[in-house]
């Protein structure tokens, strides 16, 4: 009962964090800087971290649908599998995870260590909304960055299935094959269907760091706390939204 | 006299705002740390708040700056709820927090400069001019590039009242600022508040144990203990206070054949 009080409360701040952040869009022009440190900081230092695992992702899963597939000596159906997965579900879903732990993690960190040590309280009185200085440019930063991460994953992924299929004896599928076994049935549709769906993610996971990290109360040892909460509700709403958008977009 | 940033925003007329306590009450939890403070602080005026620590300062200070909403009773700024945003918009305020509470991620310039450049209110040059000044008052020429980890305790505290002063504010509120500084800075600090008030006008609400700030800068004092106002005067009045909680409290005699703690655990 209790958990599901502050399950509602945590909903209930996020959208009133939400409307007041876009609230104070109109002067959204004084705040371009820090969007920049954010794409910056959010976006371009996640480059290699994602690359990284989007390839191995691209490759476990090219490995195992050539496992699979060649008992129905269907191998050539790899390319549409590994491409549509990742579009549809591995990309956006790998990066929100990894943007939860990365990104959303620190924005927590910092914004509860600056709630604790009275810095969002000087922001009050100096006139400066929190949610205009602190939470509007992490949201507006996140939806510029995150569908380019999840391109650039998807790719890289796709570019991991290819090497294994063109170097795993068993498999040994070529590139011009497995690319051609993709784009029969990769439409801009679906593509569009991902990069809304990490959108979303993206947005939430950067709005439940933030909200939990204001929301912080008390001493340094909350801060701990405030992390772990906030990358776990980060997860569990990922992969909950995800059921709930891929029905939808069915 | 020099114009301010506030003055020349509002059309070069700033007048002193004034903040009246209506039966103010705090609690947190079942623990009730302010019970029915009326108060009345006069617009120009330096009114010093002084008082055992733990005795609630801090937070009637907060309640004045609109962090926290009263448990009972209302605050009001020229007749303004403080916790409205809207009255932050009319009124510049400013409060120096006890410890400091600079941006981390901020150096020491940038701490300063924010407030002007967010809100827009001169040039870059100028902003750049406001800060150096009040870099200067405070003797931080040096510090400017820093960041608040590199700082001492009292350097902080310096940087905060620094930062405050560049917002010119209307209503200045101060939590122990001269407390963890030296006697030159302290006697600085003392000199600069009253300079203030002078120079531009603005109310000054001082929390502090210091007892000559009080008695000699002070327009009126208040001495709040257990969450009570005890006493509400002049510094002349409280010289001649007689009520021993004040005067023990002002004047404590070091007794080393009757010590405190032994008297305290004896009752
Ligand atoms: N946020 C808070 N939650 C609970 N108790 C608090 C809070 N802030 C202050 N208090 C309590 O209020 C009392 C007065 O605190 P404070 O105003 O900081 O004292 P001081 O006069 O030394 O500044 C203390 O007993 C403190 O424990
Ligand atoms: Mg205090």
């Amino acid at each position: 009962m209790k958990q599901l009080n502050a399950i509602f409360e945590g909903l209930g701040s996020a959208i009133l964090l939400t409307t007041r952040a876009f609230a104070t869009l109109p002067s959204a022009p004084r705040i371009i800087k820090r969007v920049v440190e954010q794409v910056f900081y959010g976006g371009y230092g996640s480059l290699p971290i994602i690359s990284i695992l989007s390839f191995f992702i691209g490759a476990v899963l090219a490995l195992q649908s050539g496992i699979s597939l060649q008992n129905f000596g269907a191998k050539q159906l790899i390319g549409t599998l590994v491409g549509e997965s990742l579009v549809r579900e591995l990309g956006p879903v790998m990066v929100a995870i990894l943007l939860a732990g990365r990104v959303g993690s620190a924005t927590t960190a910092e914004l509860a260590s600056m709630k604790v040590y009275q810095e969002v309280d000087a922001l009050v009185t100096m006139n400066i909304p929190p949610e205009r200085f602190l939470v509007l440019p992490r949201l507006l930063a996140v939806l510029l960055y995150m569908p380019v991460l999840t391109i650039i994953a998807i790719v890289i992924g796709w570019l991991g299935g290819a090497v294994i299929c063109n170097y795993v004896t068993f498999i040994g599928v070529e590139p011009a094959q497995y690319f051609q076994s993709m784009k029969q049935f990769l439409t801009t549709h679906k593509m569009v269907d991902g990069l809304v769906k990490s959108e979303i993610f993206g947005f939430c996971v950067i709005l439940i760091a933030c909200n939990t990290g204001l929301r912080t109360r008390g001493g340094p040892r909350e801060i701990g706390h405030a992390v772990t909460r906030a990358v776990v509700f980060a997860l569990i709403t990922i992969l909950v939204l995800d059921y709930f958008i891929t029905k939808a977009q069915a | 006299m020099k114009k301010t940033i506030i003055q020349e925003r509002s059309g070069g007329d700033r007048k002193p705002v004034g903040v009246e306590v209506i039966g103010l009450s705090k609690s947190f939890g079942s623990q009730s740390v302010l019970r029915e403070i009326n108060l009345s602080i006069h617009p120009g005026e330096i009114f010093v708040i002084m008082g055992p620590s733990g005795s609630g300062k801090s937070v009637l200070l907060r309640q004045m700056a609109g962090l926290d909403l009263p448990s009972a009773g209302s605050i009001q700024i020229d007749g303004h709820d403080p916790a409205n945003p809207d009255t932050r918009d009319r009124f510049a305020l400013a409060l120096v927090f006890q410890a400091g509470a600079l941006f981390n991620s901020l150096s020491v310039y940038d701490n300063l400069a924010l407030y002007p450049l967010e809100h827009r209110l001169c040039p870059k040059n100028e902003i750049r001019e406001r800060v150096l000044r009040a870099l200067k008052i405070l003797s931080l020429e040096n510090a400017a590039k820093k960041f608040p980890s590199e700082l001492s305790g009292g350097m902080k505290k310096r940087v905060a009242i620094a930062r405050a002063l560049v917002m010119e504010p209307q209503l200045l509120l101060y939590d122990e600022p001269t407390s963890e500084l030296d006697p030159v800075m302290s006697a600085t600090i003392t000199e600069i508040i009253a300079t203030l008030k002078n120079e531009f006008k603005v109310t000054s609400v001082v929390v502090s144990h210091d007892r000559d700030l009080a008695l000699t800068i002070a327009d009126r004092v208040a001495i709040l203990m257990r969450g009570k106002l005890l006493f509400v005067g002049t510094p002349a009045e409280l010289r001649k206070a007689t009520d021993p909680a004040i005067t023990d409290f002002l004047n404590p005699q070091i007794d080393l054949k009757k010590p405190r703690y032994l008297q305290l655990e004896a009752s």
